[in-house]
């Protein structure tokens, strides 16, 4: 019974991913779904911070940009191997994300906000001013991406790769949640001093969750660069990093459904907002300053709070 | 007998004509991915404008091919990833007949793959030469390109004997590319670049790169690869510092706007423009006068607001396919295009178009005049 | 070498000013709510922005720049009412995100309403360069210095000898206690939103004699802006000030002696360093919290 309702969620997931492919008219939306699904494997890293560890990352895109570049960069100079290029991108991802966070995290308040603000700045900087390995402003070409002989090509199969990836992050997050780790995190988020007192090493827990989060970031970002076959700096800008903040915000954070929501919906309203032909950056906006006034916990919490069920 | 043949035909030629006006009245499609927003907006905004202005004014001249035109257009906000998902919208779901579009080198570059892969004929307003050079098939930009412009100033600045210069250049892709392609060409001139600094476009101030570059000895004239309003800024600079060197623009600033940002500073300095810029000072035997007047009047008449180069560029690009699509006498993709490959001595806002198979472009140095500020408006430099 | 060294000062200093006041109205609001306003940016923006409008209207100068600094602190108690009031209490991320859509709620419809162009304002007192000791120095460099400076010491005068000023900080220090003694602590947000609007719009105009603005010109003020207010010292008004003069002044310095290409990453390589070494800032206290 409790496997069951706790993998409901799961079940649905997968439900969905099932039965999308009849449902799609055409490429376009196809894209777009692929897009939704990238973005849910990132946000549902980054609401592990964000949610259960009260963190705020606002440079998460420069993760992103890290794995993107490395996957675009290391195979067309250096003569990489696509898979090595991930998992390096991954490491130096992850990395970076160690190195930064243990100092700040001894540091009590939001202060990671501030660093990871400079971080993803920084890294974007990075990427548009060596434009003999990245392309500069104007981005670069990625080749497809091979392993052991296979060429992933065409849009369908990167949606089942995709959707494979998303699973594994889904079954991954509910059982974290339900672990010993996730209620450390969560007892951390309620009061950081009470967690130390119970024993919790919370400057661990932190950097462990910020380094995994930002390994997310990281390897989704390779998926999208090889995906669209194109990498431009923009991917690591502040814009974007304030985008996923949004996503698990307005989803629902702590909650791993309100993750998915908040990517699908938040993917969905740029092309939903492209009919506003110059009142899209008013829109978003206002769309913002509502979810937040009168959905301030998310849409999923918020939904599942009124429905009267119990938290998700 | 004769009664009822005659009504006979009347009866189908009554029908045809019903199924060729059912058939007329769907539309021809035009999709666009502008960058109407972000910080390429100051490019993207008089491209949209200059689309549905021509659009609209084909439209109320009967269409094209007895059929109107429907322009499908979405802003990419300067950003290449999002202007690589709008391109498979149009493509996918709009299901467009062809693209003009691309404001900046990246997002033009994102999109590239997808008309190859798609067969969409694409006529892109970007700037660098990157996007024609290696030829792609699908891809055509009837505007001037980085290393036109690098070219062009290289050729003035050694005809009047100089050797040493210094780039400045912005951060965004305009400016970098510019950079890039400067720096390739420089020798071929027998030019040296003794300082080459860099700007961010939104910068305030540019004297610490003004400085180094005053204090790099031998340095003979300044040329600045940027566009919006870090030009004018630097051009305060310089009088501020009291450098007296001649200053060379690229492409980006040959408009009313700069002088007015840049005040009595802009006095003395060289830019690059096509002629659409002192399109009141052409001689009437200039063949591009006529356009570039009629473009002028229509402009101002729509949008009470000055003309933009870079409207210019979509004006050019979309009229070409327009002639391409008349010569074809249909809208089949395969044929547009060899049609648009095949454009000759097509005269726009921007100069002269001439595409060959190995030639997606079709300018020439000259298609870009140099101009320079004389008592606060621009002329032709001699 | 050393005309060189004050040519980079100047410039330095100059673009400091502006970020000392952008950091000075980031300090005031913090103070007020315990909210990084990221609207900040846009405040500054507007003031430049609705000044030029006014002027190209036919509106002297002595009725326009008034009324571009007067909109904006409307607009910044607006704001408070509309989005911060009714979340007051929020968790920090949700109150980031709302003043992160209040910022793009202004810029969108300053970008529709005024377009996207470049506009400038004539220097107030001429662009004559003053030359001193073999560097250059515009004159409105000179004003935006002096009111600067101005408007600081008034701002110290205001929060330290009256009694307003001394609700609004007390309120910063204790809300509670300070509701306890009769302070309105709600009217409280909406004047430090109000003051801190004005103040960026006052900047705003200084400045755009010599750095133009644009609909998207509050985005970097707002960022570098928040930088030296961390550098300095959140919640510290000296810190935002000297912050916001060290920042302009390592930028200028990194730009001419290091690389231009990198100088826009100097601040927020200035703010990890902060972080890592000084978190509190340059002139931050100590705080302690409720378990």
């Amino acid at each position: 019974m409790m496997m069951t309702r706790r993998y409901l969620g799961l079940y649905l997931v997968a439900a969905t991913i099932a039965v999308l492919p009849l449902l799609i008219p055409n490429g376009f939306y196809l894209d777009l779904v692929i897009r939704m699904g990238i973005n849910a494997v990132i946000v549902l890293g980054l609401n592990l911070l964000i949610g259960f560890a009260g963190q705020i990352s606002m440079g998460h895109a420069g993760f992103i940009g890290i794995g993107a570049f490395a996957t675009a960069v290391l195979p067309t100079h250096f003569g990489w191997p696509p898979f090595a290029a991930l998992l390096a991108g991954a490491a130096a991802a992850g990395l970076l994300a160690a190195f930064v966070a243990r100092p700040i995290f001894r540091l009590k308040g939001h202060y990671l906000a501030m660093a990871t603000l400079g971080l993803g700045i920084i890294i974007n900087i990075v990427l548009r001013n060596e434009a003999k390995y990245t392309g500069g402003p104007d981005g670069m070409p990625v080749p497809p991406f091979t392993l052991l002989g296979l060429t992933v090509d065409g849009d369908r199969q990167w949606y089942w790769i995709v959707s494979a990836i998303l699973m594994v992050s889904v079954w991954a997050s509910i059982n974290l949640m339900n672990s010993p780790f996730g209620r450390a995190l969560r007892a951390l988020h309620g009061s950081e001093v009470a967690a130390q007192v119970v024993g919790v090493n919370i400057t661990r827990y932190k950097v462990t969750i910020f380094v995994m989060s930002a390994v997310f970031a990281s390897l989704m970002g390779s998926v999208t660069a090889h995906y669209v076959g194109f990498v431009s700096p923009a991917l690591a800008d502040f814009g974007h990093s304030i985008e996923l903040i949004t996503m698990v915000v307005v989803g629902g954070m702590a909650s791993v459904f309100g993750s998915l929501v908040g990517a699908v919906l938040l993917t969905a309203l740029p092309q939903a907002l492209a009919t506003f032909e110059g009142w899209e950056t008013v829109a978003f906006g206002v769309i913002l300053i509502l979810c937040m006034i009168f959905m301030p916990r998310g849409l999923v919490p918020t939904l599942a709070a009124r429905l009267g069920g119990r938290r998700p | 007998m004769r009664g009822m043949l005659r009504k006979t035909i009347g009866g189908m030629a009554f029908a045809a004509s019903i199924m060729n006006s059912a058939i007329a009245a769907e539309p021809i499609k035009v999709g666009s991915v502008l960058s109407v927003t972000g910080p390429a907006a100051f490019l993207g905004d008089p491209e949209l404008k200059t689309l549905q202005m021509y659009v609209d004014d084909l439209n109320k001249k009967g269409g094209l091919l007895g059929r109107p035109l429907e322009l499908v257009h979405y802003d990419d906000g300067s950003d290449a990833n999002k202007a690589n998902a709008f391109a498979k919208r149009l493509i996918e779901d709009d299901k467009v007949d062809f693209i003009v579009g691309g404001t900046t080198t990246g997002s033009t570059m994102s999109m590239v793959p997808l008309v190859e892969k798609a067969g969409v004929p694409f006529m892109s307003l970007a700037g660098a030469v990157v996007v024609v050079e290696p030829v792609k098939k699908w891809v055509f930009k009837a505007s001037t390109t980085d290393r036109i412009a690098a070219e062009r100033v290289l050729t003035d600045m050694k005809k009047r004997g100089m050797t040493k210069i210094a780039l400045l250049s912005d951060t965004a892709g305009f400016g970098q590319s510019g950079k890039a392609q400067t720096e390739s060409v420089v020798g071929k001139y027998g030019i040296t670049l003794v300082a080459n600094e860099t700007y961010g476009p939104k910068d305030t101030d540019m004297t610490p790169q003004l400085t180094k570059i005053r204090n790099t000895p031998g340095v003979e004239a300044i040329f600045v690869f940027g566009f919006g309003q870090g030009p004018a800024i630097l051009t305060k600079n310089i009088k501020q510092l009291g450098i007296e060197l001649p200053v060379y623009h690229a492409h980006g600033v040959g408009s009313d706007e700069f002088i007015k940002l840049a005040g009595p500073a802009a006095e003395g300095v060289r830019a690059l423009a096509p002629a659409l810029m002192i399109s009141d000072k052409l001689p009437g035997s200039d063949p591009q006068k006529p356009i570039v007047a009629n473009y002028v009047k229509a402009f101002e008449e729509r949008w009470k607001d000055r003309v933009s180069m870079f409207g210019g560029q979509a004006h050019d690009n979309f009229f070409i396919v327009v002639d391409a699509i008349k010569r074809a006498g249909s809208v089949d993709k395969a044929k547009v295009r060899d049609e648009i490959e095949a454009t000759r001595k097509y005269i726009g806002t921007g100069g002269e178009v001439t595409m060959t198979p190995t030639d997606h472009m079709g300018l020439d140095l000259w298609s870009l005049r140099m101009l320079e500020v004389k008592n606060g408006t621009w002329v032709e430099a001699q | 070498m050393f005309a060189e060294f004050l040519q980079f000062l100047f410039s330095g200093l100059t673009i400091g000013a502006t970020y000392a006041l952008a950091a000075l109205g980031f300090t005031i609001i913090y103070n007020a709510s315990n909210v990084i306003n990221f609207a900040q940016g846009e405040f500054i923006m507007l003031g430049g922005m609705l000044a030029v409008y006014f002027t190209d209207a036919g509106l002297p100068m002595p009725v326009a720049l008034p009324l571009a600094v007067l909109i904006p602190a409307i607009a910044g108690a607006l704001m408070a009412r509309l989005t911060i009031e009714p979340i007051k209490g929020a968790e920090t991320v949700t109150l980031i995100i709302v003043t992160i859509g209040a910022s793009l709620v202004i810029r969108g419809l300053i970008q529709v309403w005024l377009g996207k162009a470049s506009h400038g304002l004539p220097a107030f007192s001429g662009e004559k360069p003053i030359r001193l000791l073999g560097a250059t120095l515009m004159p409105q460099s000179l004003w935006v210095l002096g009111v600067s400076a101005l408007l600081v010491l008034a701002l110290w005068y205001f929060f330290n000898r009256t009694l307003t000023g001394k609700a609004m900080l007390a309120t910063s220090f204790n809300r509670v206690a300070a509701e306890l003694v009769g302070i309105n602590t709600g009217w409280v947000l909406f004047m430090s939103f109000s003051l801190s609007a004005g103040l960026g719009a006052l900047g705003g105009i200084l400045v755009t004699p010599i750095t133009l603005t644009s609909f998207d010109a509050g985005i970097m003020f707002g960022l570098k802006g928040f930088v030296a207010a961390v550098v300095g010292g959140l919640g510290n008004g000296l810190g935002a000030v000297v912050g916001g003069l060290l920042v302009g002044v390592i930028e200028a310095f990194g730009a001419g002696y290091l690389s231009s290409a990198y100088k826009d990453a100097i601040p927020f390589v200035l703010i990890l360093f902060i972080l890592f070494f000084m978190p509190r800032g340059l002139f931050g206290v100590k705080i302690t919290d409720r378990v």
